[in-house]
C-alpha cells in the first residue's frame, strides 16, 4: 500500500509547489511597488476593486469587510465574474461576509441561523462584531443559539488564551455539533507547553460532553421515528383487529387498502397539479386525507359483498383469498401507475421544528403522530359514545345474541369492514409523506401490522394501541444497534417468547366459552 | 368454529374402502421413472421424444410436489396452515447448494477455492458453518436434519402456546419474512440477493450433463414415490387418525387425553424435513437458489398448489403442485404480466368455489354417477311395490 501510494504523494507535493510558486511570486513582485492610494470611501474601494493593482485591490477588500454594506453585493458579483481567479480568490471573503451580513437580518428565520452558521463555519474573525451585533438584538431561541455557536467557533482560533479556553468550555455545555470535530482536531494536537495542555484538556472534556448530548438527542431522534412507524402500524393494525374480532376475518388485502390509499393522495396531488393553480397546491393535501379514506372504503365495501361475506368466521380462507385479492390489487396498481411514483409533500409538512439542541421534529413525522392520535380518539368515541359503536361492541362480543336483539349483523359488518378500510387508506395518504409510493407498499407492512394484532389480543383497543408502540419503538430501538434485519429478528423471537407466556395476546374479551 | 373452518374430506379410507396400494401406484411410478426417461433417449426427431428441458422442468415439479406432500400433511390432514414452508425449502436448497458452490472448487470466475460471491465481499476464510459442507455425505444429511432441527425448535415453543388457526399461519409467514431478510444480507455470507447459484458439478459428474439431469429426474421421482409412501403410511396409522381428529376439533382430542402439541410437532417437522429434501431436489435441476424463492409470498403460493390440488389427499397435493407450476411456465413465459392476476384470481377461485380441489371436483363428480344409479334404483323398487 505505502509503496503504491509514493509517486501520487510525491506528485501531489510537486504539484503543490508549483501552485505555491505561482500563487506567491507575482505577489512579492507586486509588493515592491506599496500601494500609494488611500481608500476612504466605499465608492474609492469599489474603483480601487474594479480598476487598482493587485496590492491596492487588497486594501480595497480590507476596507469593504470593514465598512461594506450588502447593497454592494450586485456590484460586487458583476465585478467577480470579471476578474482572474485570483482575485476571485481575494474577493471571496467580503462577498460571503456581505451575504451573510444582510441574511443576518433576514426576515426568516432559517435564513438566519444559516447565515450565522456559515459565518461560524468560515472562522472569519471580522464576522465576531456583525455577530455580535445580530445576537444582541435577537429573539429567537434557535438563531441566538446558532449565532453563539458562531461566536464561540470563531473564538476558537482567538490568539487570546482565556478566549480560547471560554471559547471550548461554552461550546461543550452548547452540545454544539459544529465544533466536534475542531475539537477533537485539537485534542490530537501535540502538547509542547503547559498552555497546550491546559487547551487540549479543555477540549477533550467539552468533546465528550458534545458527545454525551449527542448520544440523548440520537436517543429522543429514535424515540420520534418509532413514535411514528408505531403511529402507522397501530392505523393498520387498528382496522385489522377490528375486523377480525368481528368477523373472523383476516384480511390480507388491508395492505392493498394502504396502497390505494397512497395512490388515491398521489391522484389528487395530480389533479390539483393539473387543474388548479399553484397558490392552491399547498392544499391539496387537506382534501386528499378524505379522499384516500373513502376511496380505501369503497373498495373494502366492495371486497366485504363480493367476497368477504361468504368466508364469515373461516379465518384460514379468507386469509388465502384475500391474499390473491391483493396480489390482483398490486398488479393492477402496477399496470396503472407502473412502479415507482412519488408525492411532494406540501410545504408546510416540510421541513422541522426544533425542540432541543441537535434534535429535529420533522412536520410529517408529527403529522402522522396526530393523525394517529386523532383516528384513536375517533375511534374510540365511535365505539364507546354512540349507538353504532355499542352495536358493534355487541356483535364483538356476541354475534348471535345481537342478531336476536334486532342488531343488524350484515350491514354493521359491511360498514366495519369498509370503515377499517378506511384507516388503512388513511395510513396509506400518511405514507406517502416519508417515502414514495409503490404498488407493493403495503405489503412492507402487512407483516408488522398482523404481528401487532396477534400480540395485542383481539377485541381491545387497548391491546392494539400497546402493542403497535410497543413493536413500533422496539423496530427502531434495536434498529442503531443491530440493524434493521436482525432487530427483526429479534422481535419475531421476542413476540414467540412473549406469546409463550400470553397466547392470546396482551388483552383478550373475557368469556366462558373456549376459544376455538 | 373449527368444524366450519376446515373443509372435511372423504377419503377412500372413510367411505370404508380400504386404500391399497394399487396398480396405479406401481404403474404410474413405472411411467415416470422409467418410461419417461427412455422417451428422452429416443431421436430427437421421433414423435415421442421428450426434451431435456421438459424433463428438467418436470424434474422441478416433482420436487415442488415432494414439498406439497409435506404441506398436505400439516395442513389437509392436520389442519395447521403453514405459510413457512419456503424457509424449510430454503434450508435444504442451501444446504445442497453451500456443498456445490465448494464442490466447484478454484474453478470459479476469481480462480479462487473460495465461492465467487465471497469473493466480492471480500470474505478472506469460508466462514465456520461453511467448512462441514465440503463434505457431500454431510450435506446431503443436513438437507433433511437442518430444517427438521430447526422446525422443531420453532414448533415446540409456538404448539407449546396452543398457537392455533390464524395465529400460527402469520407467525410463521413473519418467519418466512424474517428469513428472507436474513439469507438477503451479505454479512450472513449466503450469497446475498443473488444466492447461490453457477453450480458446475455434483459428485464429479458435470450438471450440465443431460445424463446427469437424467439422473436428478429419477432420483427426484423415486424420492416423490418414498415420501407419498410415508405419507400414506403416516396418515392411515392410528397416529394419522388423531391428526385428522385434531384437525376437525382440536378440543375434543386434548379432551379425550391426547397431546395435540406433540402430534402437530411430529408432523411439522417430518413435513420440514420433506421441504428440505424438496429443496435439495430442486437446486441441481435449476441451477440457483435465492432469497425470493423462500420468502413470504413463494410461502403462500405452496399452501395453494395443495389447495388447488385437493387438501387432505395425497394425490391432491402432487397434483395441485405439479399442476399449479405447469401453469406457470407457460403463462410466465407467454403473457409474464398476466401471471399475478391469474395467480391471485387462483387464490380466490379455490376458496370460493373449488374448496377440496382438482381432486375434489373428481370425487364430486363420481358421487353424482353412483346417486343417480341408486336414485333409479329406488325408483324400480318403488314402482315394483305399486
Amino acid at each position: 500500500m505505502v509503496q503504491s501510494l509514493m509517486p501520487i504523494l510525491l506528485f501531489q507535493s510537486l504539484i503543490f509547489s508549483l501552485y505555491l510558486l505561482g500563487l506567491t511570486a507575482p505577489a512579492s513582485a507586486q509588493q515592491v511597488d506599496s500601494p500609494t492610494i488611500e481608500i476612504a470611501t466605499i465608492d474609492d474601494a469599489m474603483n480601487t476593486l474594479a480598476k487598482g493593482v493587485f496590492s491596492e485591490k487588497k486594501l480595497a477588500v480590507d476596507y469593504l469587510i470593514q465598512h461594506g454594506d450588502p447593497s454592494l453585493l450586485p456590484q460586487l458579483e458583476e465585478l467577480r465574474s470579471n476578474v482572474n481567479r485570483r482575485v476571485r480568490r481575494l474577493m471571496k471573503p467580503v462577498i460571503k461576509l456581505l451575504r451573510n451580513k444582510a441574511n443576518l437580518v433576514s426576515k426568516d428565520s432559517e435564513d438566519r441561523r444559516v447565515a450565522a452558521r456559515d459565518l461560524g463555519a468560515s472562522g472569519m474573525a471580522e464576522a465576531l462584531p456583525l455577530l455580535n451585533n445580530a445576537l444582541s438584538t435577537e429573539e429567537d431561541r434557535w438563531v441566538k443559539y446558532d449565532l453563539e455557536e458562531a461566536i464561540n467557533l470563531i473564538a476558537l482560533d482567538s490568539t487570546n488564551r482565556q478566549d480560547r479556553l471560554a471559547a471550548i468550555a461554552s461550546l461543550g455545555d452548547m452540545g454544539s455539533a459544529a465544533a466536534l470535530p475542531i475539537l477533537q482536531e485539537l485534542v490530537n494536537q501535540p502538547a509542547n507547553d503547559a498552555e497546550q495542555k491546559a487547551l487540549n484538556t479543555a477540549a477533550s472534556a467539552a468533546s465528550r460532553q458534545i458527545q454525551k448530548w449527542q448520544d440523548i438527542a440520537g436517543g429522543i431522534e429514535i424515540l420520534l421515528q418509532g413514535l411514528s412507524l408505531s403511529s402507522i402500524l397501530l392505523l393498520m393494525a387498528l382496522g385489522l383487529a377490528i375486523v377480525f374480532g368481528m368477523m373472523g376475518v383476516i384480511n390480507m388485502a388491508h395492505g392493498e387498502m394502504m396502497m390505494i390509499g397512497a395512490y388515491a393522495t398521489f391522484v389528487v396531488q395530480e389533479v390539483f397539479k393539473a387543474y388548479l393553480g399553484e397558490q392552491f397546491f399547498d392544499y391539496y393535501f387537506v382534501f386528499a386525507l378524505p379522499c384516500a379514506f373513502l376511496i380505501a372504503a369503497v373498495f373494502g365495501l366492495i371486497l366485504e359483498g363480493t367476497l368477504i361475506r361468504f368466508l364469515y368466521g373461516r379465518p384460514l380462507e379468507t386469509l388465502l383469498a384475500t391474499w390473491g385479492v391483493g396480489l390482483i390489487l398490486i398488479q393492477g396498481a402496477r399496470v396503472i401507475f407502473g412502479d415507482l411514483t412519488a408525492v411532494q409533500a406540501p410545504s408546510w409538512l416540510r421541513g422541522g421544528a426544533q425542540i432541543m439542541v441537535g434534535v429535529q421534529l420533522p412536520h410529517n413525522r408529527l403529522f402522522i403522530i396526530f393523525l394517529a392520535i386523532f383516528c384513536v380518539l375517533g375511534i374510540y368515541l365511535l365505539l364507546f359514545r354512540t349507538g353504532i359503536g355499542l352495536r358493534i361492541r355487541a356483535v364483538l362480543q356476541n354475534r348471535d345474541m345481537s342478531a336476536c336483539l334486532g342488531i343488524p349483523t350484515r350491514k354493521l359488518d359491511a360498514y366495519t369492514f369498509a370503515f377499517g378500510s378506511g384507516l388503512a387508506g388513511l395510513a396509506g395518504s400518511a405514507l406517502t409523506l416519508i417515502g414514495n409510493v409503490d404498488p407493493e407498499l403495503g405489503r412492507n407492512y402487512i407483516v408488522d401490522s398482523f404481528m401487532v394484532v396477534v400480540t395485542g389480543g383481539v377485541g381491545k383497543l387497548a391491546g392494539t394501541i400497546t402493542a403497535a408502540f410497543g413493536i413500533g419503538t422496539l423496530n427502531k430501538l434495536l434498529e442503531p444497534s443491530f440493524g434493521a434485519v436482525y432487530g427483526k429478528v429479534m422481535i419475531l423471537v421476542l413476540i414467540i417468547l412473549f406469546l409463550q407466556y400470553k397466547p392470546a395476546g396482551l388483552f383478550t374479551l373475557k368469556g366462558r366459552h373456549l376459544d376455538s | 368454529m373449527t368444524l366450519n373452518d376446515t373443509v372435511k374430506h372423504e377419503s377412500m379410507d372413510e367411505k370404508g374402502t380400504p386404500l391399497r396400494l394399487g396398480l396405479a401406484f406401481w404403474f404410474i411410478g413405472f411411467l415416470l421413472l422409467i418410461f419417461v426417461p427412455l422417451l428422452n433417449l429416443l431421436p430427437q426427431d421421433s414423435l415421442f421424444y421428450i426434451s431435456d428441458f421438459t424433463l428438467n422442468l418436470f424434474g422441478k415439479y416433482f420436487a415442488f410436489a415432494i414439498l406439497a406432500l409435506g404441506i398436505d400433511l400439516i395442513w389437509g390432514y392436520t389442519g395447521v396452515l403453514s405459510l413457512g414452508h419456503g424457509v424449510f425449502f430454503g434450508l435444504g436448497a442451501y444446504a445442497i447448494g453451500m456443498h456445490l458452490m465448494l464442490e466447484i472448487g478454484a474453478e470459479g470466475v476469481y480462480g479462487s477455492s473460495l465461492p465467487d460471491f465471497m469473493v466480492w465481499n471480500q470474505v478472506k476464510e469460508l466462514p465456520w458453518f461453511w467448512k462441514p459442507f465440503s463434505s457431500f455425505g454431510f450435506s446431503l444429511i443436513a438437507v433433511a436434519l437442518v430444517p427438521m432441527i430447526f422446525a422443531a425448535l420453532f414448533g415446540f415453543f409456538v404448539f407449546r402456546s396452543r398457537i392455533r388457526g390464524v395465529y400460527f399461519a402469520i407467525i410463521t409467514q413473519a418467519l418466512a419474512l424474517v428469513a428472507w431478510l436474513v439469507f438477503n444480507r451479505n454479512e450472513t455470507n449466503l450469497g446475498g440477493t443473488n444466492g447461490l447459484t453457477d453450480f458446475k458439478i455434483i459428485l464429479g459428474y458435470s450438471l450440465n450433463d443431460p445424463s446427469t439431469q437424467r439422473a436428478m429426474y429419477m432420483l427426484t421421482v423415486f424420492f416423490l414415490g418414498v415420501a407419498f409412501l410415508l405419507c400414506r403410511w403416516i396418515t392411515q396409522s392410528r397416529a394419522g387418525r388423531v391428526l385428522i381428529a385434531i384437525r376437525d376439533c382440536e378440543q375434543r382430542v386434548r379432551f379425550t387425553g391426547y397431546s395435540p402439541a406433540n402430534y402437530k410437532l411430529f408432523v411439522f417437522v417430518i413435513s420440514a424435513g420433506l421441504a428440505g429434501i424438496a429443496g435439495a431436489l430442486y437446486v441441481p435441476q435449476v441451477g440457483i437458489i435465492t432469497p425470493n424463492q423462500i420468502g413470504v409470498l413463494p410461502s403462500i403460493e405452496m399452501a395453494i398448489w395443495v389447495a388447488v390440488g385437493g387438501r387432505g389427499t395425497l394425490i391432491g397435493a402432487i397434483v395441485g403442485a405439479v399442476g399449479v407450476n405447469w401453469i406457470r411456465s407457460i403463462l410466465t413465459n407467454h403473457f409474464p404480466e398476466l401471471w399475478p392476476f391469474f395467480l391471485g384470481g387462483l387464490f380466490v377461485a379455490v376458496v370460493m368455489f373449488f374448496p377440496k380441489g382438482v381432486v375434489g371436483i373428481f370425487s364430486q363428480v363420481q358421487s353424482l354417477v353412483p346417486r343417480r344409479k341408486s336414485k333409479s334404483m329406488n325408483s324400480k323398487i318403488a314402482e315394483a311395490t305399486k
